[in-house]
């Protein structure tokens, strides 16, 4: 009775404290919510205007129907599935000096979610019947349509990964030893389900026998090759940053094992990309109509060219400066690498994933497509909101890590 | 915390100022969502679906869309829902022999269907192709000369009607389907607008409403259909229906009375003693991408 009572207490003080630490800083972290801020209201505005003039405001066509938006949730989910890199170091092997970061991946699984849903959302012509995908309430389409395992995954994987961070946040808190049986079974299934959210997503364009770009028995192993790859570089990037601007202690442990996840990660997804190009373009035939679009142009269309070699360059680049010892032991290289890498993952697993599976189209029709101003704008919105919900979860996470939030100051 | 109460105080003040002008700053960036609302009425956001309407919900279902469209358009129009008629599996046939790619086809389907006239919409696509090959890489839509040209022929491509639709299964709220006739249909007050069947289908027959279709009063085809050519709102997919609303009352589709050379056969692939059961038991016949196994209820054939 008395440990029921006191969590009606502790908690909601928790949740008070956490909202105060959420809104409380110093000029630097004001200055850069308010950005961020300003970011996502202009994306709001833009998708606004989408809503009520439609999205003839895009540039996507008959053609090209789905561009921007629908990249960057493929791109999103890979790095919401990234983060769970630092969850099996830490859990399947028992890296002990990897316990306390691991919630940072968590955290940032939780706001790559939220973009990938802001993306989706922003994509759908009618948002009004968004109700219509409610089981029971509307009529859900499982289990045939992937569309809807994509969205049993990604909320299951959103409420694991919520209440992971919370629970283990709340018991440092209280300064209470967490229960294993309250957080270990819901962490190895995080670990499933990070793979299965990716599957998942790559079986959603994989499984369609009219776009031959796409499918591809491969697609599921490089979805999943290219996501431990951003993931990890976000991560090292986002514990560089919080070395920097926190007082958290964080050592070399867990950025070493993240580079050497990096190491082997860059090479298999690259490995893999090879693999598909030396099918295609060995192979021949109107099959290959998409792969020479987006790597060699296709009649005069090279829209693409550019774009997917400068991702090309960045991977292997990253790839060499992490094989160095340099890559270790100098950040600068380290940071290099992780951008050049993220920047890289970004365009490939985006624009070069989705565009070519539209062009040629599926009656060999080539229409081009670059994104619109108000795509480029709702984009940015989102991944702003996304960087707020990370930008909060770090805080409340530092905070209550470093022994600054305590239920019993001591 | 080193703060004074005072300090403390004025920190809180502060925030919830910000709060405040954060929340206005959002308000006045979604307004543009204001006037889309407006145009909206409550039938509207919970339209049910249209297989789960009865006789009396499909009446007052029908009378609604009516009174919009005189309310929005000024024109009396009659909206019907047929039900597939039993027995009945509608084919296609097209005989590439003959077609000379005059489009009239296509014009046909932009008239009847109340297509967007800006967009120049329409179900049907006809590619002039190279003689000797049937690849579409060597065709194109974007043809402006006298026709038929000597060393081409002409292929029109339209919603193939797959008994094993790739589009049905990808929809993730069931606003597409397959009828007991074989016809694929959208349901317009159903469809989230997500896209994923014109991804899947591999026959570019499905279109978008990038916005909401214009058609002027006088050219409104007033003979309309639940599941066809009643005016589609923005934000829904829209494909071909075999103009159901005019074959399931004994007509022929629009394209096919609009074809100057004969060249398209429309029938009920249940009845042996149908033109189109001719068709495909006399003649070179052929489906588009059979590779795919998608088993389309529209076929291609020679006469020589």
């Amino acid at each position: 009775m008395s440990s029921s009572a006191n969590h009606a207490v502790s908690y909601p003080r928790f949740l008070v404290r956490l909202l105060s630490v959420a809104t409380d800083g110093g000029l630097q972290f004001y200055a850069w919510m308010t950005f961020l801020t300003a970011i996502a209201l202009v994306g709001a505005n833009a998708w606004a205007h989408q809503v009520a003039d439609g999205m003839v405001l895009t540039h996507m066509t008959d053609h090209v129907s789905w561009g921007l938006y629908i990249a960057n949730f493929t791109f999103g989910v890979g790095l919401a599935a990234g983060g769970v890199m630092m969850v099996i170091p830490a859990y399947l092997y028992d890296d002990h000096a990897m316990h306390d970061v691991v919630i940072f991946g968590e955290i940032l699984a939780i706001a790559a979610i939220v973009v990938c849903i802001g993306f989706v959302g922003v994509d759908i012509g009618r948002p009004d019947r968004i109700w219509h995908m409610i089981p029971g309430v509307g009529r859900f389409n499982w289990p045939m349509s992937m569309l809807t395992w994509d969205v049993l995954v990604l909320n299951g994987y959103l409420v694991l990964n919520l209440h992971i961070v919370g629970y283990l946040l709340y018991h440092r808190f209280t300064g209470r030893k967490p229960n294993k049986r309250w957080y270990m079974p819901f962490v190895m299934a995080s670990i499933v389900w990070a793979i299965s959210i990716h599957t998942v997503t790559a079986f959603l364009y994989a499984g369609l026998g009219g776009r031959p770009f796409w499918n591809s028995a491969l697609l599921a192993p490089r979805f999943l090759a290219s996501a431990f790859v951003s993931g990890p570089a976000f991560i090292v990037l986002l514990l560089l940053a919080m070395r920097w601007l926190s007082d958290l202690k964080i050592g070399a442990g867990p950025i070493r094992t993240l580079v050497s996840i990096l190491r082997v990660t860059t090479v298999v997804n690259l490995f893999m990309l090879a693999s598909e190009v030396f099918v295609e373009f060995y192979t021949g035939g109107s099959h290959t109509a998409a792969a020479q679009y987006l790597f060699f142009g296709l009649e005069g269309h090279n829209d693409l060219v550019p774009w997917m070699w400068t991702s090309i360059v960045f991977n292997v680049v990253a790839a060499g400066i992490f094989l160095t010892r340099k890559g270790i032991e100098d950040n600068r290289f380290l940071v290099a690498a992780c951008v050049l890498t993220f920047m890289g993952v970004w365009i490939e697993k985006g624009m070069g994933l989705i565009i070519p599976g539209f062009i040629p189209s599926t009656l060999h029709e080539i229409v081009e497509y670059a994104p619109s101003l108000v795509e480029w704008k709702v984009t940015a919105g989102i991944w702003a909101l996304g960087g707020l919900v990370l930008t909060v979860g770090v805080k409340c996470g530092v905070a209550v890590l470093s022994g600054h939030e305590r239920l019993v100051k001591g | 915390m080193s703060d004074s109460a005072d300090g403390v105080s004025r920190r809180t003040l502060l925030k919830a100022a910000g709060a405040t002008l954060g929340a206005a700053a959002f308000a006045q960036a979604l307004a543009p969502l204001a006037s889309w609302a407006e145009g909206m009425s409550s039938e509207d956001f919970l339209a049910t679906h249209y297989k789960e309407l009865d006789a009396e919900g499909l009446k007052t279902a029908l009378k609604r869309i009516e009174e919009d469209t005189k309310k929005k358009t000024g024109v009396d129009v009659h909206v019907t829902a047929d039900a597939p008629i039993p027995g009945v599996k509608f084919g296609y046939a097209l005989n590439l022999s003959i077609c000379i790619g005059c489009r009239k086809c296509a014009e046909a389907c932009h008239e009847e269907n109340n297509h967007d006239r800006k967009t120049n919409n329409s179900y049907i696509r006809v590619f002039e192709m190279d003689k000797g090959s049937i690849d579409f890489a060597k065709g194109t839509v974007d043809y402006a000369h006298p026709v038929p040209q000597p060393d081409k022929f002409y292929m029109p491509v339209q919603c193939q009607q797959c008994d094993n639709a790739p589009c049905v299964s990808v929809c993730p709220v069931e606003a597409t389907w397959k009828e007991a006739d074989g016809i694929v249909v959208v349901d317009y007050d159903w469809c989230i607008g997500c896209r994923y069947c014109e991804a899947a289908c591999p026959y570019h027959a499905r279109r978008f409403n990038w916005q909401a279709p214009e058609v002027p009063a006088k050219e409104i085809n007033p003979d309309q259909g639940y599941l066809s050519n009643r005016l589609r709102p923005q934000g829904v997919m829209e494909k071909c229906h075999f103009c159901l609303h005019r074959t399931r009352k004994g007509k022929l589709p629009a394209c096919l009375e609009a074809c100057p050379t004969g060249a398209r056969v429309f029938g009920n692939l249940l009845d042996p003693d149908s033109e189109i059961r001719w068709v495909l038991a006399n003649k070179r016949v052929f489906v588009l991408k059979e590779e795919l196994g998608t088993k389309p209820s529209f076929f291609y054939f020679f006469d020589e």
